[in-house]
């Protein structure tokens, strides 16, 4: 008895009994719900547009935050370590598919996503190599992001919401608007999107398979940059980070493949259920820690009653 | 040249269904087997052992596991490395409940318990497919170090929270533990890695094995040709995860010493599928290929900076080799995609027909 009551009554009195905490447990999923959104994002582009299940995604956030600001430390002036890194992450994704993609065209998904895990095991290797494999700081004020916070208090108590986390949600949300004009908008990516809708008919008008796949991964290697300036001005820079790689699959995964309104959905949902079940369920009754599988296991769940996820694209199987 | 079959006649169905319808092959077999069982034990050094021979046995044994799931039964897994954890969390529970029993048959139990998680996280197998089932398995993956973590009993409650192998012996010679022999427990390892092998072999051939092909290759099509899919799918994690189970248990039993439960974090699981996915999905001699190549690249990348003369800080080195490692992987799925026993394959059809080209 004492055991039910402390799974499904107890974590919602303390919830109704603590609002202002309930609150501010919500937004700290929020924010790294958003973070794992973006991942999403990237991941979601690159698979429309090319079937690559592409893992490397969540490396080339630690990997993008990790040249920034290993080039401000050797000496780059902030914004211009920006640019400079924004000028790698297009010769990144313009290595990729020269020397990677190219060669591999057509073989099985398996094979591709396996090549995916040689380029962040690549990536791991050589931002180590070069940038050191220690922690470094985010170089927050030198990009001029406020780092103080706002205090509010709702229902009496205190909310605390720091203007990283606010600036990074207002970031993440302009980059999505911007991504659907620039997808729905203009010439390229349409172009983007007709690849993903049908590979052939779209080469047969004349699409560059080629060029569209660097542009994918640039674009997502310029998602990957500002989920590394967010994350790692939250907890600093190094590849302990690529556990949000991981993160993201079952983001992608309860959205579905295809769909980025799916990613977005999925992050902020993986986000605030994980952090609620942490601190109502997980610390008190399983020692904690229950982050690390609470998104599989809900991915897991949601699979089961729908599997290709939330917003993804109706498996057909014909024989 | 060395490979003419001109003279090997089948009279019989049953010859031509042999093992090794080729004579050379057996012998080639034959050669290996030799090396390992003779030659190997009594001329490696105490080095070779433990950074050779013994993990490359290991790490192919947990490679065919993986194989056997997603080369032969199609199905996508990346929880291998909780497997071998469940494994050698098992066997270590059984050893240190049943002290008298013989660690031998300790570790082949352990598998057991490896194979009914398998089949419980191979439940969503029937309903979930492709990328979306490797979601399945790395819940497992995450929730079972997690488990290995926070669950004291399996680790006796010591407060390191690592399990850590006592001395077994069986008859008075010790086999595992810190005062085992290496050659005694590579013995132990090859005469587990050997029996298995030749059970894997044999189940891929017959029956149980083309079933899982055909669902391999389209499921809904081997649906309509009457096979149990549920069936089939859960025996396909069941065998899959007990020899991944008692690579586990040897992975600790019989090399490691001592485990903490990171250990069986995500990177060994990657590391797995490396070895299956470079040797060739799909193929048992290809675990072995590619087990000496992912085990014996990071022994050969640490000898060479001393051998040419150069120093590098070890730490710049390990980075330095992750670099290579995952620059090899692309480089050999871009030679060749379908692995190590592929290209083995293709030489062997050349000096068949050699000195011809066809």
């Amino acid at each position: 008895m004492d055991l039910l009551s402390n799974i499904f009554v107890t974590p919602f009195t303390d919830m109704v009994g603590a609002p202002d905490f309930f609150l501010q447990v919500v937004w700290e999923g929020l924010v790294s719900g958003v973070l794992y959104a973006l991942i999403a994002l990237g991941f979601v582009l690159i698979f429309r547009s090319s079937r690559i299940f592409n893992f490397a995604q969540g490396i080339m956030v630690v990997f993008a935050a990790l040249t920034l600001v290993g080039l401000h430390e050797m000496g780059a002036p902030a914004w211009v370590a920006v640019a400079l890194t924004l000028v790698v992450m297009f010769a990144l994704a313009w290595t990729v598919e020269r020397v990677v993609l190219r060669p591999l065209v057509g073989q099985p998904d398996i094979i591709l996503f396996m090549a995916t895990i040689g380029i962040t095991l690549f990536l791991i290797g050589f931002g180590e190599t070069i940038f050191g494999g220690e922690n470094k700081q985010m170089i927050t004020e030198e990009l001029g992001i406020p780092t103080g916070d706002f205090v509010l208090e709702p229902f009496g108590g205190l909310l605390i919401l720091q203007h990283i986390d606010v600036t990074a949600v207002a970031v993440a949300g302009l980059l999505v608007v911007s991504l659907l004009l620039f997808l729905n908008y203009t010439r390229m990516g349409r172009a983007v999107r007709a690849l993903g809708d049908d590979h052939q008919a779209a080469l047969s008008v004349g699409i560059s398979l080629q060029t569209i796949w660097v542009l994918v991964w640039f674009i997502a290697g310029i998602i990957a940059l500002v989920t590394g300036i967010a994350w790692g001005s939250r907890a600093g820079v190094s590849f302990a980070l690529e556990i949000i790689a991981y993160k993201a699959l079952p983001v992608l995964l309860i959205g579905g493949l295809e769909s980025i309104t799916g990613a977005i959905v999925g992050g902020l949902m993986i986000g605030v259920l994980e952090k609620l079940f942490e601190v109502y369920w997980g610390q008190p009754l399983m020692g904690g820690n229950t982050e690390t599988w609470f998104a599989f296991v809900l991915a897991l769940i949601v699979l089961m009653i729908r599997p290709q996820g939330l917003f993804g694209e109706r498996i057909i199987e014909r024989v | 040249m060395l490979y003419r079959t001109a003279g090997q006649f089948k009279t019989s169905y049953r010859a031509d269904q042999a093992l090794f319808p080729v004579r050379q092959d057996a012998i080639l077999l034959g050669i290996i087997l030799v090396c390992a069982w003779v030659i190997f034990p009594l001329t490696a050094s105490e080095f070779t052992f433990q950074t050779i021979l013994i993990p490359v046995l290991i790490y192919s044994l947990a490679a065919l596991g993986l194989n056997i799931l997603t080369g032969y039964a199609g199905q996508l897994s990346l929880g291998t490395g909780a497997f071998m954890g469940v494994g050698a969390y098992a066997c270590f529970k059984l050893v240190t409940i049943f002290p008298e029993l013989n660690p031998i048959l300790a570790i082949l139990m352990s598998g057991v318990f490896s194979a009914a998680i398998g089949v419980v996280f191979g439940i969503p197998s029937l309903r979930i497919k492709g990328f979306y089932l490797a979601i399945a398995t790395l819940a497992a993956q995450f929730f079972l170090v997690w488990l290995f973590e926070k669950w004291a009993w399996l680790y006796n409650y010591n407060t390191s929270g690592a399990i850590q192998v006592p001395n077994l012996d069986i008859f008075g010679l010790t086999v595992a533990g810190p005062l085992a022999a290496s050659v005694t427990e590579y013995y132990i390892v090859l005469g587990i890695v050997t029996l298995l092998t030749l059970l894997c072999i044999n189940l891929t051939r017959g029956n149980l094995g083309r079933m899982w092909k055909a669902t391999r290759d389209m499921d809904i099509a081997a649906e309509l040709i009457g096979i149990n899919l549920l069936r089939v799918k859960l025996l396909a994690f069941a065998v899959s995860s007990y020899i991944v189970g008692v690579a586990g248990a040897l992975f600790v039993f019989m090399w490691r010493g001592a485990a903490e439960p990171n250990l069986f974090d995500i990177p060994l699981s990657f590391q797995i599928l490396f070895i299956a996915i470079i040797g060739g999905l799909g193929s048992i001699l290809g675990n072995y290929l590619g087990a000496i190549l992912i085990v014996g690249l990071p022994v050969v990348l640490n000898s060479v900076p001393e051998l040419i003369g150069l120093e590098i800080k070890s730490a710049t080195l390990e980075h330095i080799n992750i670099m290579i490692v995952g620059a090899l992987i692309i480089f050999f799925l871009i030679i060749e995609p379908h692995g190590l026993a592929r290209l083995w394959g293709l030489i062997r059809e050349k000096l068949l027909v050699w000195p011809f080209p066809h």
